[in-house]
């Protein structure tokens, strides 16, 4: 498992990049994480769904989906691919130091 | 009299009625079906009625021809749930109170959860197939089709079978060359997932053949609307797609009344212990087939092997004793290819389709993750086996769990 060094932190990810251990996450992380994925700046939207994201996480085990996070006036959708282009639900994940979501079939 | 209630005579509902019927006391137990249809639709029958390979009367047989005796039988919508009162009301005004509840209802597609889906093109030059109507427009539509371009989209997942979107595009490629249209026709497969299937081993099989066939993929589109006077789905993040004809499989999601019950998540499936098929939110109901908010697949094989866990548990929860059996995913699906041929699958939460032999270990007659005659007559033949064997609660040579014997790793 590859661990790298943020921020003076040595942080773990698994092979696809996500975070293994969702406590070790802070702000500073995340934004260094959002640049790695093309986002310059993370503005109060993007924390406003990371901190949800994160919060469902802490009590209910799973990650929201994209439809719930529209559905809970958490973020429109249209928005979401905004704040996070090409894949939101996986790009939010990995920048809010959650686990890849769970593919569904 | 204790009162077992299930909802939705379906696959799932049928199946369990049938087994749970000659083994509860009938002077001890009372067994409620319910349904708002008379009429069971083989679902994986649809596929074949756009290809003129079926028509309506080939997958429609009376329920009433599926239920034992003993059992009441109710023809009525379900209007909503009331778990604390332990009761149900139906929309017929009939209030049945249960002490232990089965629910069976399924899914549904949703057009109009996408903007533009259902408007001027709606059942035009847009059509699904995953209901009796959409499937019999389309093959109405397919007959004068000159060629174009043909769009299949998955607007979401999860969807149910999700392999049907596949077997439409290969069979249609088929009838496409049957017809002497192929080449007047240009085919895409317009997916959110990153491939062709979810699982590694299979999403290459089924992506090679899609590139064999001549059919373009296009992976990770999540589609955000539909612009149907100019004939083009849009993406969430604004890439469009023209169509000629749009083939669309909507979101799918559980009935509206598990939603009016405040029984559902955000799209009406009712969390489920993915084990013992309970309701995570009360414990004396159970839930069963597409109904569940699983992460396995949504299909009738997979219902067939619930239905023996759910068997076991319910009567293990009448008796008071511990919940024991435990679903393991399993899923075993037949994928049609074309030109008289097919591919076999057979997976389960934590094991990925494998090729091998299937169902006896080296000797098959099916082979998996392979294109095989014998596997398109696996397909025809679950037809005989739905009606004849699997509704009924039968036996099949398939075990519920799956195995390992006959893969190669
Ligand atoms: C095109 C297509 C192809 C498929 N191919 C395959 C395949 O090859 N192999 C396979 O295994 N599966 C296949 N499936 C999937 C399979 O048909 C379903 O997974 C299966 O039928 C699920 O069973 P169920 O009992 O959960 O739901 P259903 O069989 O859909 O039954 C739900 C029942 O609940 C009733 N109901 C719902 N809400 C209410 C209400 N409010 N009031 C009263 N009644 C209600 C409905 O009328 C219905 O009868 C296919 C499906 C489609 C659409």
């Amino acid at each position: 498992m590859p661990t790298r060094e943020i921020n003076g932190q040595s942080i773990e990810f698994d092979n696809e990049g996500f975070m293994t251990d969702r406590t070790a996450w802070n702000r500073d992380i995340a934004a260094v994480l959002a640049k790695e994925e093309g986002i310059e700046t993370l503005t109060d939207r993007h924390f406003d769904v990371i901190d949800f994201m994160r919060k469902e996480v802490e009590e209910k085990g799973t990650a929201p989906s994209i439809r719930r996070l529209n559905k809970l006036n958490v973020v429109p959708t249209k928005e979401l691919y905004q704040l996070f282009p090409g894949g939101p639900a996986k790009k939010a994940a990995k920048i809010a130091g959650l686990k890849k979501p769970e593919g569904c079939i | 009299m204790k009162k077992l209630l299930i909802l939705g005579a379906g696959t799932a509902g049928t199946i369990m009625v049938n087994k749970l019927a000659p083994v509860l006391d009938q002077s001890e137990w009372q067994i409620t079906i319910v349904d708002h249809h008379e009429t069971h639709y083989y679902q994986p029958g649809f596929l074949f009625i756009p290809f003129g390979i079926y028509t309506k009367k080939d997958v429609i047989k009376p329920k009433r021809d599926f239920f034992p005796t003993g059992v009441e039988v109710i023809f009525s919508g379900i209007d909503i749930i009331e778990p604390e009162k332990n009761q149900v009301k139906l929309t017929d005004g009939k209030v049945l109170s249960y002490d232990y509840l089965v629910i069976a209802t399924g899914s549904q597609i949703k057009p109009e959860e996408t903007e533009g889906l259902v408007g001027d093109g709606w059942r035009k030059n847009i059509f699904d197939f995953y209901t009796i109507d959409g499937a019999c427009a389309l093959a109405h539509f397919l007959k004068y089709w000159e060629g174009g371009r043909m769009v299949l989209n998955v607007v979401e997942m999860p969807i149910k079978c999700p392999v049907a979107p596949l077997e439409f595009e290969y069979l249609a490629e088929w009838w496409l060359t049957e017809q002497g249209l192929r080449d007047k026709v240009e085919i895409e497969f317009v997916t959110p997932l990153p491939g062709a299937f979810t699982k590694p081993k299979a999403s290459q099989l089924f992506g090679d053949f899609l590139d064999k066939k001549n059919i373009k993929l296009t992976p990770e589109f999540s589609t955000g609307r539909v612009d149907a006077a100019n004939n083009k789905i849009i993406s969430w993040d604004e890439q469009d797609i023209a169509y000629d004809l749009l083939v669309t499989v909507p979101t799918n999601m559980g009935d509206d009344a598990i939603a009016r019950s405040g029984l559902g998540d955000e799209l009406n499936f009712i969390p489920t212990d993915k084990e013992t098929l309970q309701s995570k939110a009360h414990e004396n109901i159970f839930v069963i087939g597409d109904a569940t908010d699983l992460p396995s697949s949504k299909a009738g094989s997979v219902a067939h092997f619930q239905a023996d866990i759910l068997y076991e548990n319910l009567l293990s929860a009448m008796e008071g004793r511990p919940l024991r059996a435990q679903f393991d995913g399993h899923a075993n699906c037949y994928i049609e290819s074309g030109f008289g041929k097919g591919i076999l699958i057979d997976f389960n939460y934590d094991t990925e389709p494998l090729p091998g032999k299937f169902p006896l270990p080296g000797i098959g007659p099916f082979s998996l993750l392979e294109e095989t005659k014998m596997n398109h007559y696996g397909k025809m033949m679950f037809r005989w086996m739905y009606w004849n064997l699997l509704l009924k609660g039968a036996e099949l040579p398939i075990e519920s769990q799956m195995m390992m014997a006959g893969k190669r790793v």
